[in-house]
């Protein structure tokens, strides 16, 4: 009976053209929805935004403006990396920045109070976001709970926590040198061009190795030109960005923290079998779940890591201000580590998005402060623009959510 | 004994006596269902006939209350989803199950992705590559075309998915593929796409079972078709033996009267 219904028929004709056009679509549509394009489109927002504050102001493009925007944006660049695990989630954590205030209080106060040296301080203030991760994570999880509840509660009951860590002062000023260094130190001429060159290495490294492996399996590689080009591409950023914040101090080690945990967490989610599965829930929770991933597990994990990031930040913002007191991770900071990554185009639904969106959208939401500032603007107008900005980034990202649903459904 | 070696004749998949019931529900009562390797069977029954109850039980999502599971000839116990799995047998569910977000490589992958040797596997690097050339292979295979293995799998036509979901139970060396509803909801070119897919399961030598409501579509693809009545096994008619008119009337009951229930298959070889 197999033998007779054997009619391979490679598609009518009608199917075929219908798939030539659907093909068409993909290469425009498809590369701007995974954010292919997307990142482009970031990018170019992000020269148009400097271009009209260097018009504006002219000490907006200096090399002193640019080394304080890049210490202004690494705190809330790091809180949005693991922001943007919980984005791709489709969850999100509302209690990020109090927790990396309180953090950072439990390190001074372990630090300046009770004598503990820099290294153990930082640990135990990093572990207690770990476990403040692992706690939130585990309530969303085990009651089911919409994660959005729960760390709204965290951000109530942590700002407790908080001041009552603090004590009766509010203030714990920080002079140990070491924690001081986080955002005090920079590297400068050999010491940053050294730095760049192994980013750059590294970069050309992982690119070639991976053309390799594409070749040894027998499939389409990129050509040895466009190879080429991305990594001269990288190498001229790098080395641009080393050769202009060398004009003033030089390359803040906050910011090489906050890149450096921007490389580790990208690889993470495109690279490796966790980061599969982060996507595949966010993508699909039940469709994860019945290919025999561990959802719970993989949910609870995504907290920690983000209560986690929360923590490294607020010691960055801690070592910046040199002080931890009781507005730490409080005001705007919550919304600006959120804002961040939606502008530079996460998605809020889950799924989409990469972690490079933490720097890029950290770097968009700084500049307009930075160039805000510079033009002596009043807070009032600030909030406006910020928050128009964050508007008009969610409504990009719906409407791109619309346009799939219509592409999806045939 | 192999499977192969008994491919043509007996079962592959086989239920002896199947019951099942939820509280007062007895959905499945007393069901005999055998497939074949290489063979198509067509599971049909009105709404509420035991249908979906039948191929849970097949993929292990329900266990039955009496009754026996042989796979390849021997007795199993399946009792979990993964038990199935672990035989060969895929399940396709109706929502198909798929990560809108992830391209085609990664939905075929999901749950088992492959990892690189060397020191990047202790950090669970993916093997991309490794991946998408067996996708490549397996697409190729089933003759399912698509854009490309690099698309997100939700900007694809239904047909699209619903081969993407199939080739996907095909990764884990299925031996018997389930196929919930594959056609509904689908457009005339798509349905046709999904069907000769099929085919090509048959002509891998699969065993595929085809739950559907659309006659039509049974009659094109199918060897065998399984009518279930109010959770009884109202009779297995060889596809060119019997007519559109003849399982309509076995599905709705007309043909054997409102309390019928002893034994079809004989009344229906006496015809």
């Amino acid at each position: 009976m197999s033998t007779t219904a054997a009619t391979p028929q490679p598609g009518s004709p009608r199917a075929v053209v219908e798939d030539e056009r659907r093909g068409g679509r993909f290469d425009v549509l498809g590369r701007v929805a995974q954010g292919e394009l997307g990142s482009i489109r970031v990018v170019i927002a992000l020269i148009v935004i400097w271009a009209i504050f260097t018009i504006a102001n002219s000490n907006f493009l200096t090399a002193t403006n640019l080394v304080n925007l890049s210490l202004q944006i690494a705190a809330t660049g790091t809180i949005s990396v693991g922001v943007v695990l919980v984005l791709l989630l489709g969850e999100i954590d509302l209690s990020v920045a109090i927790v990396s205030g309180l953090c950072a209080a439990i390190m001074a106060v372990l630090n300046v109070n009770h004598g503990w040296a820099a290294i153990p301080a930082i640990a135990a203030g990093v572990g207690a976001g770990a476990a403040i991760g692992l706690f939130q994570g585990s309530v969303v999880t085990r009651f089911g709970i919409p994660s959005f509840v729960v760390t709204l509660a965290g951000l109530i009951g942590w700002q407790g926590v908080l001041l009552w860590v603090l004590g009766s002062t509010g203030t714990v000023n920080i002079t140990d040198p070491t924690i001081v260094d986080l955002a005090g130190e920079f590297f400068s001429g050999a010491g940053a061009w050294i730095l760049a060159a192994v980013v750059v290495a590294g970069f050309a490294a992982a690119t070639l190795n991976a053309r390799r492996r594409r070749r040894a399996a027998g499939l389409e590689a990129a050509s040895p030109q466009v190879v080429a080009l991305r990594i001269v591409a990288v190498a001229v950023v790098t080395f641009g960005v080393v050769a202009v914040l060398d004009q003033d101090r030089g390359v803040p080690l906050a910011l090489v923290i906050l890149l450096a945990f921007v490389i580790l967490f990208d690889y993470v989610v495109r690279r490796t079998r966790f980061g599969r599965h982060i996507l595949a829930v966010g993508g699909s929770a039940e469709a994860a779940r019945r290919a025999g991933i561990r959802v719970t597990r993989i949910r609870v994990l995504v907290f920690v890591l983000a209560s986690t990031m929360a923590a490294c930040g607020g010691i960055l913002a801690a070592s910046r201000l040199l002080a931890v007191n009781q507005s730490s991770g409080g005001s705007d900071l919550l919304l600006l580590a959120i804002a961040g990554p939606v502008i530079a185009g996460t998605s809020l639904f889950g799924g989409r998005g990469t972690v490079w969106s933490a720097l890029l959208g950290g770097l968009i939401i700084g500049s307009i402060s930075n160039g805000m500032d510079l033009l002596a603007l009043s807070s009032s107008v600030k909030f406006m623009v910020t928050g128009a900005v964050l508007l008009a980034a969610v409504v990009v990202d719906a409407a791109a959510r619309q346009r799939r649903q219509r592409a999806g459904r045939v | 004994m192999t499977a192969t070696a008994n491919a043509t004749d007996a079962p592959l998949l086989e239920l002896r006596g199947v019951s099942k019931r939820f509280g007062a529900v007895e959905a499945l009562t007393d069901v005999d269902f055998e497939l074949r390797a290489g063979e198509v069977v067509g599971l049909v029954g009105d709404n509420g006939a035991g249908k979906s109850t039948l191929v849970k039980v097949m993929s292990g999502i329900h266990s039955a209350d009496a009754g026996e599971y042989r796979f390849a000839g021997e007795s199993q116990h399946v009792a979990a989803p993964s038990d199935a799995t672990a035989l060969g047998v895929a399940t396709v569910y109706q929502d198909l199950a798929l990560c809108d977000n992830l391209d085609v490589v990664a939905n075929l992958f999901v749950g088992r992705e492959e990892i690189v040797g060397g020191p990047a596997g202790l950090a669970h690097e993916l093997d991309e590559a490794g991946m998408e050339k067996q996708a490549a292979e397996l697409l190729k295979t089933l003759t399912v075309t698509i854009p490309s293995l690099r698309a997100e799998v939700g900007l694809m036509s239904g047909g699209q998915r619903q081969s993407i979901a199939i080739a996907r139970s095909l990764i884990g060396e299925a031996k018997v593929v389930l196929l919930d509803e594959p056609t509904a909801a689908l457009g005339v070119a798509q349905t046709k796409q999904v069907l000769d897919l099929i085919k090509r399961l048959r002509e891998q030598g699969l065993g595929v079972v085809v739950i559907s409501h659309n006659l039509a579509d049974v009659f094109e693809v199918v060897d065998r078709i399984f009518v279930l009545r109010l959770g009884r096994r109202a009779g297995v008619y060889e596809i060119g033996e019997t007519s559109r008119e003849e399982i309509v009337a076995v599905i709705t009951g007309a043909e054997f009267g409102e309390d019928d229930g002893r034994e079809p298959d004989a009344q229906e070889r006496a015809r």
